[in-house]
């Protein structure tokens, strides 16, 4: 087992103990030493009583551990979800106990549907008030056990190393997910012994890392190597596993045709020759239809979430399914699969790489060409290069995408603008997609490029946030003005709650109710917070103002005012199958 | 697919929070449990939950699964009837002066394979341990004569002719580290998944 020494210069001071007994610290003290030891830097939080201690043994460690304090809890977690999707490290959260944790639990459980490592950590009431309805106590173990991978509370301060490890642990191994550990605060305050930090690397009852059955990696390459018409549909799995080499190496021997999920977005180049696209809703129109097509579908890290499958019983039934997944509750979840390779595609592709014949699947992989330009002189050149006096979404991303060269992180927000924004932007790199996919949850944004900014400051971080997302964490306006963060925001205003209204009109008669939404002056909000900005509504202003967002130095935030009832297609509708998918609102 | 009796078998870590993190994998379903016995296992400080549901075999396979991704849960597993060998514990208390004038207590208990835990004046009550059918026997019996009070305990249940598992239990409790290697057996058996 590797073990890492903690930082014995804060300790001695307290204790003259030496090396082999340990040194006597307080819990909050411990806490730290903890995070430094998982290698942690960044901490997203908010103060409150019952964590008291922890944040007043923060004021000794500030040089080691950076704390950015947001304005809401929310924004904490979802800065933490942010940090850790473009860094892959852990993300960390600190929030007092009661009204703190309980501002956690959309932020949690975003990031449990997301698949994102997260370790929160919630102040609670003295041990001894426990259950007493305490001021500020809420039982936050029971009220996020469905939306932790792991969760636990500490009544012992012998326990504080042995459980954050198993935290980390957890957190961040197999299929990571968020784990919220609660302290109170007598535990926080109370001494104990500290002895070396153990890393945590076996639970004895978990199996994170599967051992990979090469009869079924056998069986898997020979549907491959005997199909006509394979397609590769994959999620992000391959990002969480670090396996965008071995994925790219897997598609690239054999030829296969891919598309992507929301959530895989960006493990492979957009302009790769054998990406074929998005997949889902919204996604694009060869990949939704020739998934009826294919004879044999090889899902790589993805979980058949509905907005990609549509109606599952129209969904691939031509089709030999191969499931690679880590998760093995995911393996005939939704759809049923021929062959599951269960295990880290980190381990499986390069095994099935090697199995694997190259073929020429040309006419194949022109039939998806052939729809998506059908696609293309249907729904995007016109959302591209409109001809009508508003400003589109599409044109937008378009000129961004000429300013940033596909290089730029880029969170979306939830809502028309996301999926705009996935179906036209260009990535480049790995880990540069943040959006909320599985909760979609309205707010992610902008805390989350604050996350992000944090995260890889090395890049430009682009938020694209709706109007009406905005107003949902706007107040993190507050965090970029007092750390400053380097986010360019870009505030897509169609003065309606667009996807809702886009579904009130197709599928409700026209009967808009309550997406009418009113904003403030946004360049005014941002001013005062310090943050400069601009308003535009006119085409020939669009690629100044994104070159000076990009260019200014620190954050920026752009309003764009773009057309009010614009709509986004292609569209499969809720209930009909991938097939079915619609180029405009006549074809429903 | 048509609901049957399932009985399903999860061996765990002895952990507060861990059932309500299992009861709520049934709720979200909204798959009503039957009955619920937790009980140490012969291997010290692991825990065995004995769960009865009516279900689809297709949604217990995922329960099991979504139950098995806990992690405290070393493994979970269904059965159908034919696969355990189970029992249920009935109390039964009774006005003592009805049973005594109104009943032939020794015929009663003979039939019943009851016992008599106490005799008061004023109540005695029995037992009895069996499958449903038998103690519910006892209860249609005893019905008439004034019962005033009837409580059945969950199942508990054993595999018949299986020691597969407990082979494994013991060497996750004897040699945790190069069990780590110990293949997951959801897919490794597809074919009866869970039901082994």
């Amino acid at each position: 087992m590797k073990t890492l020494k903690i930082d014995k210069e804060k300790i001695s001071s307290v204790t003259n103990a030496n090396e082999d007994t340990g040194k006597t610290i307080s819990g909050a003290v411990a806490v730290l030493e903890v995070l430094i030891a998982e290698g942690v830097d960044t901490i997203f939080g908010y103060p409150g009583g019952a964590i008291i201690p922890i944040y007043d043994a923060l004021y000794d460690y500030h040089t080691k551990l950076k704390h950015i304090l947001v304005r809401h809890e929310q924004g904490a977690i979802h800065a933490a979800q942010g940090f850790a999707r473009v860094s892959g490290k852990t993300g960390v959260v600190f929030a007092t106990s009661g009204p703190g944790a309980t501002n956690l639990v959309t932020g949690i459980a975003d990031a449990m549907i997301d698949s994102t490592p997260v370790v929160c950590i919630t102040g609670q009431v003295f041990a001894s008030l426990l259950g007493t309805d305490a001021f500020q106590e809420t039982d936050i173990i029971n009220i996020t056990a469905p939306i932790t991978k792991w969760n636990y509370q500490i009544t012992d301060v012998n326990e504080i190393p042995e459980v954050l490890a198993k935290a980390f642990y957890i957190a961040g191994s197999g299929r990571p997910g968020p784990v919220l550990i609660d302290i109170t605060k007598d535990v926080q305050m109370a001494t104990f012994n500290f002895k070396e930090y153990k890393k945590c690397e076996y639970i004895r009852s978990y199996r994170p890392k599967p051992v990979v059955r090469k009869n079924y990696v056998e069986a898997a390459a020979q549907l491959i190597n005997n199909a006509e018409r394979p397609f590769v549909i994959f999620g992000q799995g391959i990002i969480l596993g670090n396996a965008e080499n071995e994925f790219r190496q897997f598609i690239e021997k054999t030829g296969i045709p891919a598309a992507w999920t929301i959530m895989g977005m960006s493990a492979l180049p957009t302009d790769h020759p054998l990406g074929m696209g998005m997949l889902g809703m919204h996604g694009n129109y060869g990949p939704n239809l020739l998934t009826n097509e294919c004879d044999v579908l090889i899902a790589v890290g993805m979980r058949f979430d509905d907005r990609v499958t549509g109606r599952l019983d129209k969904y691939a039934k031509q089709a030999k399914v191969i499931h690679l997944d880590i998760d093995p509750a995911e393996i005939d979840k939704n759809v049923k699969a021929d062959v599951p390779v269960w295990g880290d595609c980190k381990e499986t592709l390069p095994l099935l790489t090697e199995l694997v014949n190259k073929k020429n699947y040309k006419d194949w992989i022109q039939k998806f060409k052939d729809l998506n330009q059908k696609e293309y002189e249907t729904v995007i050149q016109n959302e591209q290069n409109p001809s009508g006096e508003e400003l589109t979404m599409g044109e937008v991303i378009k000129t961004m995408n000429q300013l940033t060269n596909g290089n730029a992180i880029i969170v979306t927000d939830v809502g028309q603008h996301q999926m705009v924004t996935c179906r036209y932007a260009k990535y480049n790199k790995s880990k540069s997609n943040i959006t909320s996919g599985g909760l979609g949850t309205m707010g992610f944004a902008l805390p989350a490029a604050i996350g992000a900014a944090f995260g890889d400051s090395s890049r430009t971080t682009i938020a694209i946030i709706g109007d009406g997302g905005f107003q949902m964490t706007l107040q993190e306006l507050g965090t970029i003005m007092q750390f400053k963060p380097n986010v360019k925001i870009i505030i897509l205003n169609n003065q309606y709650l667009g996807m809702v209204r886009q579904w009130q009109q197709l599928f409700h008669n026209n009967r808009y109710s309550f997406v009418d939404i009113t904003s403030p002056d946004f360049v005014q909000v941002a001013k005062g917070f310090g943050i400069p900005g601009e308003s535009i509504s006119k085409r020939e202003n669009l690629n100044n103002a994104i070159s000076k967002l990009l260019n200014n130095n620190g954050s920026y935030l752009l309003e764009i005012m773009v057309g009010k009832n614009d709509n986004v297609f292609p569209m499969v509708p809720q209930g009909r199958g991938v097939a079915d998918c619609v180029l405009n609102s006549d074809e429903l | 697919m048509t609901k049957k009796e399932f009985t399903i078998t999860i061996y765990t870590e002895n952990q507060v929070g861990l059932l309500n993190r299992i009861a709520i994998i049934f709720s979200r379903r909204k798959t009503n449990i039957e009955s619920m016995n937790i009980s140490p296992t012969e291997v010290s400080s692991m825990t065995r939950f004995t769960i009865v549901v009516n279900e689809s075999e297709d949604v217990i396979i995922k329960l099991c699964r979504q139950i098995e991704k806990q992690v405290e849960v070393f493994k979970s597993y269904y059965h159908n009837e034919h696969e355990i060998v189970w029992q249920e514990l009935a109390l039964y208390k009774v006005p003592t002066d009805i049973i005594a004038t109104q009943i032939k207590v020794e015929r009663l208990l003979r039939e019943n394979g009851a016992n008599t835990v106490v005799i008061r004046k004023d109540y005695t009550v029995f037992a009895v341990t069996g499958c449903r059918a038998e103690t519910e026997a006892l209860f249609k019996v005893l019905k008439p004569y004034g019962l005033i009070e009837f409580v059945r305990s969950g199942r508990v249940a054993i595999l018949k002719g299986s020691n597969e598992f407990y082979d494994r239990v013991k060497e996750f409790h004897q040699n945790i580290h190069e069990c780590s290697q110990t293949k997951h057996n959801y897919i490794e058996e597809k074919e009866k998944v869970c039901s082994h």
